[in-house]
């Protein structure tokens, strides 16, 4: 059993991460577009009502007003739905907030199929991908609650743009309070020399759970945490390829320009290695329970003890 | 802060100067665009010398006002007018468009060019940094002032209605937006292409106070200023009717100098054309 303390929503970690921050600085403002009770911004509405700036369903503008504000000495957070708040005002990403390096904070919630009943048009699957691509922009996606709330507190010590990944359903809490957060530094959760698997969000938890069926099986897997996809640690990758000669990554995303597409652009630059990708290929989601969706994306413990399979037959 | 305010014939003549200068960078270039750049030159001129607080020698200063050039493709026309302000040396004019220089095709925030506060080019987005620039400050009770200049094609971004809607949610009477209203975009007339008129009545359907003015009078340009900075509870929005290329009788009202730089014989006849009008 992997050891866990507890389930909660990562999403939370947003919110009380916020609030947390927002005691600490007073430049800290929140943005919010519609939907603070489901992202939690609300519960910094209800604490810094002065210092919440509600713009309604008006993401493009929410982005660009989110730009004005850091131009003028504030800290804005504006958070909505991943599919809107990377894929609705992109070009406001891109042109006024990343190429004017505005020190914008972005949350981005309800990452990954596990969205569920909503089904495709709430499931961000696209975000990493067009989040890592531009520059200055820097991408963290937290594997837990804790982390997600380590992640905002620590998102206002960066300058410039950082877009947080975040979800919406409960998932189970990995780290604690100790567990070393640095950005830009993965975690190795786990020691092994066989196999490498490295996640990314939730995911995490599957990989480590992967990694308790494979040592029945005889095969000792690393599992890696990076929770920043952007800058991402070459250093920590390119060990795992050395010492394990082949890996699996792990995301609740498109594989394509994904999460898995980054760690395998440092694979295949600095130590060719077989991969296999576990992820989203190239489908939208559905309506469905977390659970139900989870499985049949396969997107399960289960999968990744397959793809580690498949991988090891393909190693050299 | 008081300043003592240049005169409408001080104005008129440094304008024209800038035309000139628009001219020159232009044919250096050998690209970007003429026809817009001097239909708003007149109300950057006035805005720069008459209203905007600011601090040529100090650009990144806390008590300055903020321009927002939203239609960011008419940057000759603020870049000419920073540097007659003295934000950085005449002769960095003409370095526009060539590699390496801090005067990029659109403004670019992150090559160091000072009094270029954001990005721009992208139309349709710099009203909502104004909006954030102007809730920003009335969190921290400033008076800072913001000012964004938008073109009238470029009212067909649904983003702008969005900032517009929000300027007049928060009653930002700190911001004034200026319209360069001169009928002509890239693929002609604007209400061809798309119709965006009457603005005025838009505006004030979303709670903005409205001004409309002829943006080649300089008299009314000033007091056009003038009255929106003393608007209480409401944005201004200043819609500005200019003529695309104003200045310059073979570009006057003609789509096609929207973003085509003259060649050398052409931009002789406008200098000359133009040197006429300092006399």
């Amino acid at each position: 059993m992997v050891k866990t303390f507890g389930n909660k929503a990562t999403r939370y970690g947003y919110g009380e991460g916020l609030v947390e921050l927002g005691e600490k600085n007073p430049n800290v403002v929140a943005i919010g577009l519609d939907i603070t009770s489901s992202t939690t911004v609300n519960l910094f509405k209800e604490r810094f009502p002065d210092r919440f700036i509600s713009i309604g369903i008006a993401e493009q503008n929410g982005m660009g007003v989110a730009a004005g504000l850091s131009l003028v000495g504030k800290i804005p957070y504006v958070c909505t739905y991943g599919v809107f708040a990377a894929g609705r005002c992109w070009d406001q990403i891109r042109t006024t907030v990343c190429y004017s390096n505005c020190n914008v904070k972005i949350g981005g919630g309800h990452g990954g199929i596990s969205v569920g009943p909503d089904g495709a048009t709430h499931q961000a699957l696209e975000e990493i991908a067009t989040m890592r691509v531009i520059p200055n922009m820097k991408v963290i996606v937290p594997c837990d609650y804790v982390e997600t709330k380590k992640a905002t507190i620590m998102a206002a010590e960066i300058f410039g743009p950082v877009y947080i990944r975040f979800g919406r359903e409960p998932t189970p809490i990995i780290t604690d309070e100790n567990t070393p957060f640095i950005f830009g530094k993965a975690n190795v959760l786990k020691e092994g020399n066989d196999v490498a698997i490295i996640g990314c969000g939730p995911m995490v938890y599957e990989a480590l759970s992967a990694s308790e069926i494979l040592e029945k099986k005889g095969i000792k897997a690393r599992v890696i945490n990076i929770h920043t996809v952007k800058p991402i640690d070459t250093e920590t990758i390119i060990k795992a390829a050395k010492d394990c000669g082949a890996i699996v990554t792990v995301e609740e995303h498109q594989v394509m320009a994904g999460f898995g597409s980054a760690v395998a652009e440092v694979v295949v630059q600095n130590c060719p290695v077989p991969m296999e990708f576990v992820g989203i290929f190239d489908k939208f989601g559905e309506s469905g329970q977390p659970e139900e969706l989870l499985k049949k994306y396969k997107l399960k413990d289960v999968n990744i003890v397959e793809a580690v399979e498949r991988v090891q037959k393909r190693k050299r | 802060m008081e300043r003592e305010k240049k005169s409408a014939k001080e104005l008129e003549k440094i304008s024209n100067e800038l035309r000139i200068d628009i001219i020159k960078m232009l044919c250096e270039a050998g690209s970007g665009h003429p026809g817009g750049s001097l239909s708003i030159i007149d109300i950057l001129t006035v805005l720069y010398f008459n209203h905007i607080i600011h601090d040529p020698k100090n650009p990144d200063w806390d008590g300055r006002d903020r321009v927002v050039l939203s239609k960011g493709h008419v940057c000759p026309a603020l870049y000419a007018v920073l540097s007659k302000c003295g934000y950085f040396p005449h002769e960095e004019l003409f370095t526009l468009r060539k590699l390496g220089s801090r005067l990029q095709g659109h403004p670019a925030k992150d090559k160091g060019l000072p009094g270029i506060e954001v990005s721009t080019g992208s139309l349709g987005q710099g009203l909502s940094v104004g909006v954030g620039m102007a809730i920003g400050f009335k969190l921290d009770k400033k008076p800072n002032r913001v000012y964004v200049v938008m073109g009238d094609g470029e009212q067909q971004e649904g983003s702008i209605w969005e900032a517009v809607m929000s300027a007049g949610h928060y009653k930002l009477d700190n911001l004034i937006g200026i319209v360069d209203h001169n009928n002509l975009q890239i693929d002609g007339e604007v209400e061809k292409v798309m119709g965006v008129e009457n603005l005025e009545e838009k505006y004030r359907a979303f709670r903005w106070e409205t001004i409309r003015i002829n943006g080649h009078n300089i008299s009314e340009i000033d007091s056009a200023f003038e009255k929106a900075k003393k608007i209480k509870g409401k944005p201004v929005a200043i819609i500005a009717d200019t003529i695309k290329g104003k200045g310059v009788s073979f570009m006057e009202n003609v789509a096609e100098w929207h973003g085509k730089a003259p060649n050398k014989d052409q931009a002789e006849k406008c200098i000359s054309e133009l040197c006429n009008l300092i006399k």
